[in-house]
């Protein structure tokens, strides 16, 4: 199977295994940010075993210094270190963790989910504050970044939708996945270096959160690896 | 199309009373008695619902939703599953309960009228579209005019009107004859922006519903209570039709969403009409129209470590389509075909139970 045939969907089983890969390549080019985890809930019994379980990264606290803000933030930011992709100068992230004395912290739990549908990987998500209360979609929109927000206006009900959790039975958000296979080939197809499948697969879920991250405004710097 | 008329006529005969809490003047009101399509979805019932108990209810923003045992309904899953699904011996009419206020959002996505009920079914559609012809290019590029007459002949349960729309779609169709599965083409299409240029992909759009029980039961009038959406296993994943097997049934499509509920040598043992599985046992008390599946002996289960659940496997004891018990031996072609809902998705409800 070569790039130019593939149709940007991957199935479960490699789903399973590029999970474990993008878990490990994270931890190795990421080490700022708090790990991936993969869960394997117990009770979802009847369901094929390699369908079971999918990413889980939560208590996740993002914020973006803005103008109208002047917050006292202090940064724990590791990115100079990091080696970026060569030609990418947008290397710093816009989203960091931060630690804040005078605004409230928001939590986002990301949970990174196999669509047997459309055969890709789906991101829910959901948001809430350090009491528990969770997050609408109308709060959560005014978080986002403005180019995610227009997105969001011009069709509130394709880009965002509200769905109960495969797993957990509970309202969610999610980004609905049914543009994500043509844009995964493209961006496997736009690279010089035409990579070899095996490499696509590993590859997977980095790039696919690489791109479905700036929604939230997290721009992940990683080394593709020849 | 007769199948089709007949799940479209489908109506549960419901019984709705006002929840207690919610009642403001004794005596309390007498519940509706209101006939609910089974294609339809429950918060659309609120226009025929809210003149019976108006005088009643204190002024506010009315959030309606409804429950069943306090069981919270999933407003959007079609009526007639939730019946099929929570009430395994059915009742008629079926009881529930509504409720004005206090909507659990914890527990149900928000809904905010028919505008969400529609989305919703607009999305299952899409999804459906995607599942069927790789792509789902016809919903979203439908008119405008359209897709209003399409959800409303959905609500107003008009099967001509639906089938009129329906049909410029162009959603695929199953048959049992040999079909290639153009698996190489579908990727050289998809950067086409030629609606017709749509490949069947030989998968049918799902959704399986498995209620898992412990204790043992005869009837189904001894099935214990549902009280929670917890022991309900939803599975949304297609089943694709094989092009080598000349008549795929509904009990191999069964097999590869429950492969865990059927043991491999049964599969070898299947006649057609006889049903006569290896090591089945035979309930007397069942109605001969419906069937039952062999009993997992665990082969397959030891592959993963969840299997000391079910290491005496699960027995199928019930599936529910559209109301009806169909033979495991039908063509399952014929049922993707006749019994889907107008998202074009086969809702199957299926009863295990589970060893201890």
């Amino acid at each position: 199977m070569d790039v130019l045939h593939w149709d940007g969907t991957i199935s479960v089983k490699y789903f399973r295994i590029g999970a474990f890969a993008f878990a490990q390549n994270w931890e190795n080019h990421n080490s700022g940010f708090p790990p991936w985890s993969w869960v394997c809930p117990k009770h979802h019994w009847l369901a094929s075993p390699e369908e079971k379980g999918y990413l889980s990264w939560e208590k996740i606290c993002i914020s973006r210094p803005n103008e109208e803000d002047v917050d006292q933030i202090s940064q724990i930011d590791t990115r100079e270190e990091e080696i970026s992709c060569p030609g990418n100068e947008d290397v710093i992230d816009d989203a960091i963790l931060v630690q804040s004395s005078n605004r409230e912290l928001h939590y986002y739990d990301f949970h990174i989910v196999y669509s047997s549908t459309f055969r890709v990987p789906v991101l829910y998500f959901r948001a809430y504050c350090s009491d528990g209360r969770p997050f609408s979609l109308d709060e959560i929109e005014k978080e986002l970044p403005a180019c995610s927000a227009k997105e969001l206006s011009k069709s509130k009900w394709t880009f965002i939708t509200q769905e109960e959790h495969p797993y957990l039975k509970r309202p969610w958000f999610k980004l609905h996945p049914c543009g994500t296979a043509e844009w995964m080939k493209l961006l496997f197809l736009s690279d010089a270096a035409k990579p070899k499948f095996e490499v696509v697969l590993e590859l997977y879920l980095l790039s696919w959160f690489s791109v479905v991250g700036q929604v939230f405004g997290l721009r992940i710097p990683f080394k593709i690896s020849n | 199309m007769e199948a089709q008329k007949y799940v479209w006529e489908g109506a549960i005969p419901l019984q709705i009373h006002l929840h207690e809490s919610q009642v403001t003047a004794l005596p309390p009101p007498p519940p509706a008695l209101i006939l609910a399509p089974r294609i339809g979805y429950m918060p659309l019932l609120a226009s025929l619902i809210k003149p019976y108990f108006s005088s009643t209810l204190p002024p506010g923003v009315d959030t309606i939703w409804f429950d069943y045992n306090g069981i919270p309904l999933k407003w959007y899953v079609p009526t007639g599953v939730l019946f099929d699904l929570l009430c395994p011996e059915p009742e008629r009419p079926w009881n529930i309960t509504v409720h004005f206020r206090g909507y659990p959002g914890n527990v149900l996505i928000p809904c905010e009228g028919e505008d969400s009920v529609k989305w919703s079914f607009i999305n299952s559609l899409k999804e459906a579209a995607y599942i069927m012809n790789g792509n789902c290019k016809n919903v979203m590029n439908m008119s405008q005019s359209d897709q209003s007459e399409l959800w409303n002949s959905v609500m107003n349960g008009n099967l001509e009107a639906y089938q009129r729309v329906s049909s410029k779609l162009k959603l695929a169709t199953f048959d049992d004859e040999y079909r290639t599965l153009c698996s190489q083409k579908s990727q050289q299409s998809f950067g086409e922006t030629d609606l017709t240029a749509q490949v069947n992909t030989g998968r049918v759009p799902i959704r399986l519903y498995v209620l898992s029980i412990r204790e043992d039961f005869d009837d189904l009038d001894e099935m214990p209570r549902i009280d929670c959406w917890e022991k309900i296993s939803y599975i949304n994943r297609p089943v694709e039709i094989h092009q080598e097997d000349t008549c795929f049934t509904l009990h191999d499509a069964l097999k590869t969403l429950l492969p865990e509920l059927f043991s491999d040598e049964s599969l070898t043992n299947v006649k057609l009409g006889g049903v006569d599985f290896q090591d089945a046992v035979r309930n007397p008390n069942e109605d001969v129209s419906s069937d039952k599946v062999v009993e997992d002996h665990g082969k397959n289960a030891h592959k993963h470590p969840e299997a000391g659940h079910i290491s005496s496997g699960g027995e199928i004891k019930l599936i529910r389509i559209q109301g009806i018990e169909p033979k495991l031996e039908i063509p399952f072609s014929w049922v993707a075909n006749n019994l889907i809902n107008p998202d074009y998705f086969l809702h199957i409800c299926v009863y295990v139970k589970v060893a201890q």
